[in-house]
């Protein structure tokens, strides 16, 4: 399941097609399913009863939208959520019919050095899906497609290799909390993450949660160290716990819930880096009169890239780390005060 | 005087104003009909108006400060952090801060000739007087935020202390509540958290409030000092009525009641024009179907570092204009 969901395509507005995979993959039969206007896809789970929880995790990736051809059929494109130096030579697939094609810069046969050299602006490289011409391009591709990359799930080693990871780690732990546990609660499937944190806002909104809690990944810090500064979080370590990111500070008592936790449950766990990325849960905690909200996230390499590469040890620990704190949760307001 | 020395030197970064909040509790207890804290940390306190016309007022003032927050402690225990809210590196440099355990350490910076000038904050670093990672790990752990460690000191009628910034406003609207005896319109007392890391706090404690109108009171930079950018903001030359800062512009009718109400009771005030920067209100006005919103501020030096100074003159005419306000209400 995790690979069917890490090679379906879903760029942030274009989320259909993986929210369809998302509903064929609940087989729960004891949950309502509803997608709201922006997208989300909302699974309720259980009775509803306060303190109500939201768990939320993100289905959009990041990609590419097409915005021009040229008359030799060549696809200009905008990134959504990509850094441009990650773009030469990579493989594409574009819109519902998984068009092929690669993204092309000049061989370094035809380019002067110091062209080689320049950083790479998204105006100075295309789309080629081997078109001859603008007319032959337009028919089998249309200006506001999404492309994704061309990436094969792939295991080895207990760890998994391939795109999109985030945040189909995250979805995938949620489909199965849906799945095999009896955990009451709003589940949420959201839009829109990677361009500002949106489908979360409107799925808060709507569901007024108590406590939220947003499941993704978050980038590894292994580096080469080149003086005494972090390297964490990393990959196969445990999941990771959010004190604060540039979205939210999380709530302190949720997070030493969960935090305690993981160590009673004997629970592998780390620390995120403060302050850096923002979650769903910078949404959720601001919706309404405020959600006392947390994050836990997945540690995977090279995130918003072709391939990343996560541990299979940490999604098990990260399903197990949010069940019990789920099973375990405070159910009086007062433990709350 | 003595409580706002008291609030400024207490520890309250954004998402740690726990200690804030208690001593603001203490205090406005005997005063408010009822007072809760929200699940952000908000601290709102009623009064209910004499006349039922339904029209509540917010007061807003927040009650955390900037701070850094630990992202790593290197082998020889120097703690590494980066900033909560708007740090300026070249304030900060070998300036005293305290974590929320009472640990104390010194800001340092890398002095190899290739640090950067002007140095960023991962050139910094904080020395808590350990001399390895093991001791320091007992001490402050990745996550923890620390607050500067200033005491605060009066120096004729002016304030110097940290986190003026907005601590100096909770004063305010905390003196003001004990001052007003009648309140025509029911009025929260909005003690806001977050401000510093994006006006989180005011969001949701305006969206429960959910007033017609809103008065926020925080700081503003001045036009008073050597060589400084044109502002027509003097410290002791009175509160400060907001015309506009750089997310907000005050509503033309609030704006005008609150001269017309400082003129009237001789309360001395200047006009405000924020090039940088803005206040809880800049959101308050935007919650649900929106609020008539205005700010009165308190003309402040050096915001932001950990000296910050303003004029207890100017305090005392804010709490002036802001009692006749919560007195005669904003509809009249």
């Amino acid at each position: 399941m995790l690979g069917a969901l890490s090679e379906c395509n879903g760029v942030s507005g274009n989320e259909h097609e993986i929210a369809q995979l998302i509903r064929d993959q609940i087989k729960a039969d004891d949950c309502d399913i509803s997608e709201d206007g922006y997208g989300n896809l909302i699974v309720r789970k259980g009775v509803d009863t306060r303190p109500r929880l939201l768990l939320a995790a993100h289905m959009d990736e990041v990609g590419f939208v097409i915005s021009a051809v040229e008359k030799n059929g060549l696809l200009r494109f905008q990134t959504i959520g990509l850094s441009p130096n990650i773009l030469l030579a990579k493989t594409v697939t574009i819109g519902a019919n998984r068009v092929i094609g690669v993204i092309g810069c000049k061989p370094a046969h035809l380019s002067k050095q110091e062209e080689r050299q320049k950083p790479v602006a998204v105006d100075s490289v295309f789309i080629d899906i081997g078109a001859g011409s603008r007319d032959e391009a337009l028919k089998i591709v249309n200006i506001g497609d999404c492309a994704t990359f061309a990436t094969e799930f792939r295991e080895a080693n207990g760890l998994f290799y391939g795109k999109a990871f985030d945040n189909r780690a995250g979805c995938y732990i949620l489909i199965r909390m849906i799945n095999d546990l009896d955990i009451p609660a709003y589940y949420a499937f959201t839009t829109q993450e990677e361009v500002g944190l949106r489908g979360a806002r409107i799925v808060a909104y709507r569901i007024d949660p108590d406590i939220a809690i947003a499941v993704d990944t978050t980038a590894s810090g292994e580096w080469p160290a080149e003086k005494d500064i972090p390297t964490y979080p990393a990959i196969g370590k445990g999941p990771v716990i959010s004190v604060a990111d540039r979205s939210i500070i999380c709530d302190r008592k949720l997070v030493g819930f969960i935090e305690k936790t993981a160590q009673t449950e004997g629970i592998p766990y780390q620390f995120k880096r403060p302050m850096i990325g923002g979650t769903d849960a910078g949404s959720m905690h601001i919706a309404r009169s405020g959600a006392r909200s947390a994050v836990v996230q997945i540690t995977a390499r090279y995130i918003h890239g072709p391939m990343s590469i996560m541990a299979g040890v940490d999604i098990e620990n990260a399903y197990n780390l949010l069940s019990k704190t789920l099973q375990n949760l405070p159910k009086e307001a007062s433990e709350w005060n | 005087m003595e409580l706002a020395m008291r609030l400024c030197e207490a520890y309250g970064p954004a998402g740690r104003e726990d200690k804030v909040r208690d001593i603001i509790l203490a205090e406005i207890k005997p005063f408010a009909k009822s007072i809760e804290t929200d699940r952000l940390g908000n601290l709102i306190a009623f009064l209910p108006g004499t006349e039922k016309r339904n029209e509540p007022i917010m007061f807003c003032a927040h009650m955390d400060e900037i701070g850094l927050i630990v992202t790593h402690i290197d082998k020889r225990g120097y703690v590494r952090f980066t900033n909560v809210g708007g740090i300026f590196p070249e304030k900060i440099l070998h300036q005293r801060v305290i974590f929320e355990n009472g640990t104390i350490g010194v800001i340092g910076v890398e002095t190899k000739t290739e640090t950067p000038k002007p140095f960023r904050l991962d050139n910094l670093y904080i020395d808590i007087g350990v001399d390895d990672r093991e001791t320091a790990g007992r001490k402050v752990k990745i996550g923890d935020i620390a607050s500067f460690y200033q005491k605060s000191l009066v120096v004729d009628d002016r304030l110097i202390a940290k986190a003026l910034d907005d601590r100096i406003g909770c004063y305010c609207l905390i003196e003001t509540m004990k001052r007003v005896i009648e309140n025509k319109d029911d009025i929260y007392f909005v003690f806001s958290v977050q401000e510093e890391v994006g006006l989180r706090g005011a969001r949701t404690g305006a969206y429960k409030v959910n007033p017609k109108y809103a008065i926020a009171v925080d700081v503003t930079t001045t036009g008073d000092t050597p060589e400084c950018p044109a502002m027509e903001i003097m410290i002791g030359n009175g509160t400060a009525i907001k015309v506009k800062d750089s997310a907000f512009l005050s509503h033309p009718y609030i704006r005008n009641r609150l001269i017309d109400y400082a003129e009237k009771a001789k309360i001395p005030y200047q006009l405000e024009v924020l090039q940088f920067g803005t206040t809880d209100a800049a959101v308050i006005q935007l919650v649900k179907e929106g609020a008539i919103s205005g700010v009165l501020s308190i003309p402040t030096r050096y915001v932001h570092s950990t000296n910050e100074l303003c004029s207890m003159k100017d305090v005392q005419s804010t709490i002036d204009l802001l009692s006749i306000v919560a007195e005669k209400g904003l509809n009249n």
